[in-house]
């Protein structure tokens, strides 16, 4: 059973194509910009069956084959790496894409395993700067920049996420290294630029926690612009989202 | 015989017989590319389209109604021509002298026509009212006095809505082709043979009436040939190019508007039959792409200018002032591939060239297995732009239904074109049909008792309601209520036959038609959710001193459709499939074949007005879903769940329609226009090979919609589908624009 908080049966930002996106609950990063607050706590929150996941795969297979698939994002799946395999296994032999949106953070046996079975990765590498990563996110990058050699290095696929938030995220020349680091990757086929919004600030009231970034409004187009030329530079392909 | 022009074009049986079907089949050109040949309006097409916006911005200045005669009963020649800039106007042709200016037609009912009158403040002509009152009785007379008791119940609650009974039942595409395939003297021959045959040893009362209707026909047309020489035009022969080929259907749907008005009054599929003479033209030199794009532009002006005359009572039921001029294109011959042609994108051109526009409600005859993929991506584009093109399943209907020659009739009604009609019915509100069962046989709202000897409802000791016994005293009211909605629309038929005949219309079609009878069903996902709450949740009706349930207690949760949760959406479809089949056993006026559709057009907000709470946690008087859409906000798994409840329905058993209604804010579908194209076609395509029937769709923000209830000034030609057609938003009333805001819009951060 996976402990999760929402399911999107269309989303189309999750990876390739029209996809079913299981939303996982329990994060353990506490990024100061998160829009889904509510996934973050470990708590027990709603219970799914793998056999369930699988059959509302099935049920749209019209409309997640082939140029779609299956993605687990939330929170962060791979705190239940052990119980999406199952998922992930299916799903591969009855030919759909699989894909994991995850910060990286962990790397252990299981997550390995899972990785086995898994086409493509939603990589969000949220600063190269470690401390200001421990700032945005509550903990280190270190994991998450190891996690990115290791799928280059056994050639997983990846979509590297960056998520541009002004005063936080948006230095020049800390988005300059940010590329740089990735200069030699062959396995990155997209970098997505995510501008900070604060449409889940609601959330933040909802659930009694103090919102961090209140004064902070989303990047101007000039900036966007700027981050996504440089970005150019680096990656064969890029989009703001 | 007269002559047919034939030549450069393809011989094949339409020559000897009237087969326009054929002509298109063996003449079409095929295109396999993108929308990258398009090109703008012309000079000419852009002075009469500003000229039609004036009169549009002045009909919007009055009210919504630019200007009436209220003297001249509307024949197809009571009226001098009309033109919006005579040197300009390339297609011509107005239903009176005058852009906008509407016209009475009594014969579906004076008193209808007096009210319309009265409340634009015009006076109908006293000798209208003389004629009509002492002369001449109305379809709206007829029905009346036929009806009985029980029927006039049923409408009065509203258990029955919508009934064209005091308003034209519409419902039938001509075959407008074979005017400009054969001429008109042609198709007079061939209606004065055919009547000839009717004849026997026996003159039966069928036999006599069948003569008479096609003496009508043949008077009929006869007037739509003086109709065109009141605008110059000699039609008795056939369109000799691609400007005759587009003027001549034009004036056969121009005489059918002239002469009815009814709800529905649509075109057929026509963009392949134009296609032809285009690329003759092409082939001859005499036509250019800007002057074939200009036909094609100004005859959909023309349709977007048709007016017919309403009273407000009308909005209710229909709002933002319709025509369903549906215009279907596209489609594909069985077993032979697509038939997209070039003007299959020209006529979604339009919507570029002349900007939005809820009319002439174009609708793709959509294959996913056979469409190319540049006209799918051109068609998910005008989507993206427009939101004011609708969808229906091609592959399905014409498998189903087996015939590949046809057109949409309103809004997602197949229909043969040129040998089948539809005796429409409007429909059968099933959330009272299920509180009648809660509340033994009364109306909920009226206390009226409809239906006799229903039991009174068992509860549990708890006082919550048993689900076998309410399916008990469900199961004992359909087939009394599917036979009280055939007996009115009996009657109903046989009087707009006797006293509103469409005569033109008929004209131009086969002399011996296939009917159906178009029955309808609304608040199938408040039954469906109802049903889901009494089943999986605790219900408990609480009840008036005259022990009328007037609101549910609800506790605890229960699957709702809308989730692809086949718990609730099997219940949904077996209630489809058990309405339908008592209403396929009812006797039929003229042995008409009974049809269902799932549509609520706008009138999804009004029977939530007439309807008691109900089982489902739904308040009273609160809006209904429209057509087959879940419940507002009730859908909360996300877009393809939604679709893939509405698509379990059985279009076996709702061969009229099952009408889809479907809004996006643009970032849902993808992050830019490329991906959002991709997206959208894979929907369609997955919709339709998953066997849904009919998708309409919305891309906009909920925030422009918003924005234009305060601001109407500013959105005048802001289009929005609702279920079944496309209207300018700022036509329905505030209640209407509310509903259409709380549709769920499927938009995630």
């Amino acid at each position: 059973m996976l402990n999760y908080h929402s399911i999107e049966t269309f989303g189309a930002h999750e990876g390739p194509g029209l996809r079913l996106v299981i939303f996982l609950q329990g994060c353990q990063f506490k990024c100061l910009y998160c829009h889904n607050p509510d996934t973050i706590e470990c708590k027990k929150n709603k219970e799914i069956s793998g056999d369930e996941i699988i059959k509302r795969l099935e049920n749209g297979r019209e409309y997640y084959f082939p140029k779609g698939g299956i993605t687990f994002s939330g929170g962060e799946p791979t705190l239940q790496s052990s119980e999406i395999l199952s998922v992930f296994k299916k799903a591969k032999k009855l030919g759909f894409n699989t894909c994991l949106d995850s910060n990286g953070a962990i790397l252990n046996e299981s997550t390995k395993k899972l990785l086995e079975y898994t086409d493509l990765v939603l990589l969000d590498v949220k600063h190269i700067d470690n401390k200001k990563h421990k700032i945005l996110t509550g903990a280190s990058n270190k994991q998450t920049l190891k996690t990115a050699e290791y799928l280059e290095k056994n050639n997983i696929k990846m979509w590297l996420r960056y998520v541009l938030v002004p005063e936080f995220s948006d230095d020049i020349n800390d988005v300059k290294k940010w590329c740089e680091h990735f200069r030699n990757y062959k396995n990155i086929e997209k970098a997505e630029i995510l501008p900070y919004h604060a449409l889940g600030e609601h959330k933040y009231e909802e659930l009694s926690w103090e919102y961090k970034l209140k004064n902070i409004k989303p990047p101007t187009p000039e900036k966007i612009s700027e981050v996504e030329k440089i970005f150019q530079k680096y990656f064969k392909k890029v989009v703001v989202r | 015989m007269s002559k047919i022009i034939t030549e450069d074009f393809i011989t094949g049986k339409w020559q000897t017989e009237i087969d326009t079907r054929d002509f298109v089949f063996q003449n079409i050109t095929k295109y396999e590319g993108d929308a990258s040949f398009l090109v703008g309006p012309t000079e000419k097409t852009q002075a009469v389209w500003n000229t039609s916006l004036e009169y549009l911005k002045k009909e919007r200045e009055n009210g919504g109604v630019y200007d009436i005669d209220e003297n001249t009963v509307s024949t197809m020649t009571s009226h001098k021509a009309g033109f919006i800039g005579e040197a300009d106007d390339v297609c011509v042709g107005l239903q009176t002298d005058e852009a906008l200016k509407r016209s009475i037609k009594p014969f579906g009912g004076l008193r209808t026509v007096y009210s319309a009158c009265k409340e634009q403040n015009r006076e109908l002509s006293p000798k209208v009212i003389d004629i009509f009152t002492h002369y001449r009785k109305s379809h709206n007379d007829g029905v009346f006095s036929a009806y009985t008791e029980e029927m006039r119940n049923l409408r009065r609650t509203g258990v029955l809505t919508g009934l064209p009974d005091t308003y034209a039942r519409g419902r039938i595409i001509a075959d407008f082709r074979r005017v400009a395939l054969y001429g008109v003297d042609r198709l007079i021959e061939e209606k004065i043979k055919d009547r000839e045959k009717i004849d026997g040893e026996q003159m039966t009362e069928e036999m006599i009436r069948l003569r008479e209707e096609i003496f009508d026909q043949i008077l009929a047309l006869e007037d739509l040939k003086k109709m065109a020489e009141i605008y110059g035009y000699d039609i008795s022969k056939p369109a000799q190019n691609a400007k005759e080929a587009v003027q001549w259907v034009y004036f056969g749907f121009l005489a059918s508007v002239k002469e009815q008005d009814g709800a529905a009054m649509s075109l057929g599929n026509l963009d392949g039959f134009f296609d032809i003479y285009i690329e003759r033209d092409f082939a001859r030199g005499i036509l250019d792409e800007a002057g074939a794009q200009e036909l094609i532009d100004q005859f959909v002006i023309k349709l977007r200018l048709v007016r017919h005359l309403r009273p407000t009572a009308y909005e209710n039921i229909f709002a933002g002032d319709p025509t369903w001029a549906t215009l279907s294109i596209g489609g594909s011959f069985t077993g032979k591939g697509h038939k997209i042609n070039k003007t299959s994108f020209r006529v979604l051109q339009t919507l570029y060239n002349m900007g939005n526009s809820p009319e002439p409600n174009i609708t793709v005859l959509f294959s996913p297995t056979q469409f190319t993929e540049g006209y799918k991506k051109f068609c998910a584009q005008v989507s993206i732009d427009t939101s004011a093109i609708q969808y229906e399943n091609d592959d399905m209907m014409t498998e189903i239904r087996g015939y590949d020659d046809y057109g949409i009739a309103c809004c997602v009604s197949y229909q043969k074109t040129a040998s089948q009609i539809q005796f429409f019915g409007a429909r059968t509100n099933l959330a009272k049909t299920l509180l009648l069962a809660i509340n033994k046989g009364h109306d909920e709202k009226k206390n009226i008792l409809l239906i006799p000897e229903i039991s009174e409802i068992k509860t549990d000791e708890n006082g919550y309601l048993i689900y076998e016994e309410v399916k008990k005293n469900l199961d004992k009211i359909f087939p009394v209520l599917a036979r009280e909605y055939a007996k009115t629309m009996n009657v109903i038929h046989y009087m707009h036959d006797k006293y509103y005949y469409e005569k033109l219309q008929m004209s131009l079609m086969d002399t011996h038609v296939e009917r159906t009878m178009a029955y309808g069903i609304a608040g199938i996902s408040v039954i469906a959710d109802s049903l889901s709450a009494i089943k999986y949740a605790k219900v408990k009706p609480i009840r008036d001193e005259n022990g009328l349930a007037i609101d549910f207690e609800v506790i605890g949760d229960f699957p709702k459709y809308g989730n692809d949760d086949d718990r609730v959406d099997n219940i949904a479809r077996d209630i489809v499939d058990q309405f339908n089949a008592e209403l396929e056993k009812q006797h039929s006026y003229r042995d008409a074949n009974p049809t269902m559709s799932i549509l609520t057009i706008t009138s999804n907000v009004m029977y939530g007005e007439k309807t008691g709470a109900t089982p489902d946690g739904r308040k009273t008087g609160d809006a209904f879903a429209p057509g087959g859409n879940p419940m507002h906000g009730r859908d909360s798994t996300g877009a393809i769940a939604s679709l893939n409840s509405v698509a379990k329905l059985n279009y076996t058993s709702a061969l009229d329609g099952i009408s889809n209604t479907f809004s996006f804010v643009p970032k849902t579908l993808g992050s830019n226009k490329e991906e959002q194209i991709e997206n959208l076609v894979t929907l369609i395509d997955g919709y339709f090979n998953k066997k849904g029937h009919h998708l309409n769709i919305n891309v906009l923000d909920r925030e422009t919609l918003i924005h234009a209830v305060d601001h109407p000034e500013e959105y005048p030609q802001l289009t929005i589908r609702v279920s079944g057609y496309a209207v300018l938003f700022i036509r329905l009333t505030p209640a209407q624009q509310r509903e259409v805001i709380a549709r769920t819009f499927h938009g995630s951060i």
